[in-house]
């Protein structure tokens, strides 16, 4: 069975107990957070465990790399905590369970993983996916499953991701590039935590659009528009690619603007808090984001995780912001829409 | 050309009136499992002078007549039992008047839902007609007739509630008004303050007389429409649920559904919640107090507002929902019928148990659909099941299981809707012997020739 890497020492010796004191849904300062995880980690029961609200954003804050939120999401179903109400988690549960339904393009060394988000292969189209398209997979036989974290459920992934990475390795892939950047967490960042062997070069689709953009700069035409970036919780398994999301907007000429809620501080889009908690988190969540993006200018948002993009597309656009995935903004800049 | 056809052929019009074959075959079934029994005759009226004779001949002669909207009803309802006269309706299909301030329309007996739904959407964007789920060709007065619901049951009953106004030919073909519009030029009352004699009528499937007009009422029409869906793996909390839900005041519709597939659909009953709204504010107070009044199964964890994709929004707010086609092909044979007794929401958990039982039993595909009607008053449950035409044994399971629902139906308390002939005896068995004789009575005094759609409420 596969376990987590995690060492109670880290925590006890924390300098800052960052993974706590920044969480923008509990307040607590440093002692406290400090032995708040030691407890967690020595099993012992914490309000942490009642109160967090799944947004993995302490995977983030904790710079020593000791995963306190694979941590809190272990102990939480090993005492039967629910985060979310039981017919949510199941239907989530079963919504990824293979059935032999998965699609496969001319798989190459190297391809495309939409985990199973369908309208991935109706936006790869076009100069940006040229070079590796038609090689693609789709279906739950690839789907990563992280988002069971949000269920306090570790022991599906444990069970479901090896099989998907032995998927993987069947198709003799070398290099996988995640368009849905919670795959790409799956593979980079939440395999190793759990000593899952994953034998392909995993590549974020950000790190992908960059480099083909640069390959294709004569195409580009500076868009010149204010832009606000909706960061998914998924991105701080994968904050090291984080810095893409600027890079990618000077190549194309959007100016992304600075507000409150960016970088650590981004706040999640609330689609999850409202299936788990809901109405009055998601609801104050979603309304101070998109006041804070109105606040500051925005004529656009970018969305990497088409899951946001689901949650608050269409109160964004109510405010006057439109609302837009981030390929099809690069695409835009090379004259594709 | 024997006299009766003749006579027929000279009433509609020999256009509208057929005794060939393949006529016959098309109107001696509908697209449920009852058997085909073919007509004599077919016609096609469009008056209420050509239905005023066709009835005085059909008594004269003691011929079967049998009247149909669309013929949808799935159990049978419309299938000439003992031949006869069929006689569809979808001529008389105007629509006669709308008074915008009184909010109600006056049509003839065999007007679609679609098309009043296009005039009204054309002509009166601010009004509506409760739209039932059947498809657009379904007739209005043929829905009323069997007591159907549609997409504003939760707010205001049954469609037959809705009515304000009949116009009947009876078996002797004599025309009759029912409600305000037997003494006033205005349609705005089926009955009350006088007698409400609509009940000799509604129900009936055309055993007592041919609805020619019927009058319905209209309702607001808000400029947003939206659904949420609640789920739960708690079948025994769902009444619990639409009893707060129906507290609020604030919704349009319920419906709930269990079914195996597709995966999402899998293990909980979903509770789909329409909202609407004439501003975004409105919407989104509506939105608020409902989600707020589940917010204590949101808090045990008992049950959630699931993430509705934007893609599905569509297909659950089209009306009427055409997802009960594609149900009906699941087995590859376009095989689709349903058992809907109207029953207490409080017997929503042994509902849902039983089609579960009964799809194992008989290895058949299902869907377990409730409507509520009123604040939550009763329910309609649909125990669906699907079948391949192209597979008598498959059929033959459905007809067992769909019959098996009847008898849990009325042990469980329910009353059967759309009753095939079989379930009409099996109520008529369990029914009080005075009401059964308030039925004998109504029945002899307004068919004494038993030639209205004979075979359906045959009281013994």
């Amino acid at each position: 069975m596969y376990e987590l890497k995690f060492d109670e020492n880290l925590c006890k010796t924390c300098p800052t107990g960052d993974c706590l004191v920044k969480c923008q849904y509990l307040d607590v300062e440093k002692k406290t957070a400090v032995e708040e995880m030691v407890k967690i980690g020595q099993g012992e029961d914490s309000f942490v465990l009642q109160d967090c609200v799944t947004c993995y954003a302490c995977e983030e804050y904790c710079k020593r790399g000791n995963h306190p939120f694979y941590l809190i999401t272990e102990r939480r179903e090993e005492k039967g905590i629910l985060t979310s109400p039981r017919a949510i988690t199941k239907q989530w549960i079963n919504i990824g369970e293979p059935q032999g339904k998965y699609r496969l393009g001319d798989v190459k060394e190297r391809v495309l993983s939409f985990g199973f988000m369908p309208e991935f292969l109706q936006w790869v189209k076009g100069k940006l996916f040229e070079d590796v398209m038609p090689s693609y997979i789709f279906g739950q036989e690839f789907f990563c499953n992280v988002v069971y974290i949000h269920f306090a459920n570790t022991s599906i992934i444990k069970e479901r991701l090896p099989k998907v990475v032995d998927n993987f390795r069947k198709l003799g892939v070398k290099e996988v590039i995640f368009v849905h950047d919670e795959c790409y967490g799956a593979f980079a960042h939440l395999a190793p935590a759990y000593g899952i062997e994953v034998p392909f070069k995993s590549v974020h689709y950000f790190e992908y659009l960059y480099n083909r953009l640069k390959e294709l700069k004569d195409f580009i035409k500076p868009l010149n528009i204010r832009a606000a970036y909706q960061r998914p919780c998924s991105s701080r398994l994968s904050s090291d690619q984080h810095h893409f999301v600027a890079d990618i907007m000077e190549l194309i000429g959007v100016d992304l603007i600075e507000r409150k809620y960016q970088g650590e501080n981004a706040l999640c889009c609330g689609g999850i808090y409202a299936m788990a908690f809901g109405y009055d988190l998601a609801h104050d969540v979603q309304k101070r984001n998109i006041d804070d993006m109105v606040e500051h200018g925005a004529q656009y948002c970018i969305f990497n995780c088409p899951a946001c993009q689901s949650s608050i597309g269409a109160e964004v656009a109510k405010r006057g912001i439109k609302p837009i995935h981030l390929i099809h903004l690069c695409k835009m800049a090379i004259g594709e829409m | 050309m024997d006299d009766i056809a003749h006579s027929l052929a000279m009433i509609v019009g020999e256009a509208y009136f057929s005794n060939q074959p393949e006529e016959a075959y098309f109107y001696a079934r509908d697209p449920g499992l009852m058997p085909p029994h073919k007509p004599d005759y077919v016609v096609v009226p469009k008056s209420v002078e050509e239905i005023q004779e066709i009835a005085r001949l059909a008594s004269r002669e003691k011929i079967p007549l049998v009247p149909m909207g669309a013929g949808l009803a799935l159990t049978g309802l419309t299938i000439p039992l003992k031949g006869g006269i069929v006689m569809d309706m979808k001529r008389m299909n105007r629509i006669l008047k709308v008074n915008e301030k009184a909010r109600h329309v006056i049509v003839e007996g065999g007007t679609s839902q679609g098309l009043l739904k296009a005039y009204l959407e054309k002509n009166y964007p601010r009004l509506r007609h409760s739209m039932p789920d059947s498809p657009a060709t379904a007739t209005i007065a043929a829905n009323v007739m069997i007591h159907g619901q549609g997409r504003l049951t939760q707010q205001y009953g049954f469609n037959s509630d809705m009515i304000s106004g009949l116009e009947v030919v009876l078996a002797s073909g004599e025309v009759c008004k029912i409600g305000s519009c037997s003494m006033s030029p205005d349609w705005f009352s089926k009955g009350a303050p006088m007698p409400d004699l609509t009940g000799l009528f509604l129900g009936w499937f055309g055993a007592t007389g041919i609805i020619t007009k019927v009058a319905v009422k209209l309702y607001p029409k808000k400029k947003m429409r939206d659904v949420e869906i609640f789920i739960t793996d708690r079948e025994d909390l769902v009444p619990d649920m639409v009893y707060e839900l129906t507290h609020t005041e604030m919704v349009e519709d319920i419906n709930i559904f269990a079914q195996p597939k597709p995966m999402i659909f899998k293990d909980n009953h979903h509770i789909a919640i329409f909202i609407t709204g004439d501003t975004d504010e409105e919407l989104e107070f509506k939105r608020k107090m409902t989600w707020y009044s589940l917010d204590r199964f949101i808090k045990s964890k008992d049950g959630g507002f699931m993430g509705v994709p934007p893609v599905m929004k569509p297909t659950l707010l089209e009306m009427p929902q055409r997802s009960v086609s594609r149900f009906a092909d699941v087995k590859k044979g376009g095989g689709f019928e349903y058992s809907g007794p109207i029953i207490m929401v409080e017997k929503y958990p042994e509902c849902a148990h039983k089609i579960v039982e009964l799809a194992e039993k008989y290895d058949l595909g299902y869907s377990g659909m409730a409507r509520i009607i009123g604040r939550s008053h009763a329910m309609m449950y649909g125990f669906a099941f699907t079948f391949n035409r192209a597979d008598p044994d498959m059929m033959d399971r459905t007809r067992k299981a769909l019959h098996e629902v009847s008898e849990f139906a009325l042990e469980a308390g329910g009353v059967f809707w759309k009753a095939t002939v079989d379930e009409q005896k099996m109520a008529m068995e369990k029914m009080d012997p005075n009401t059964l004789g308030i039925m004998k009575m109504i029945k002899e005094n307004l068919d004494p020739n038993g030639i209205m759609n004979p075979g359906n409420w045959e009281v013994i």
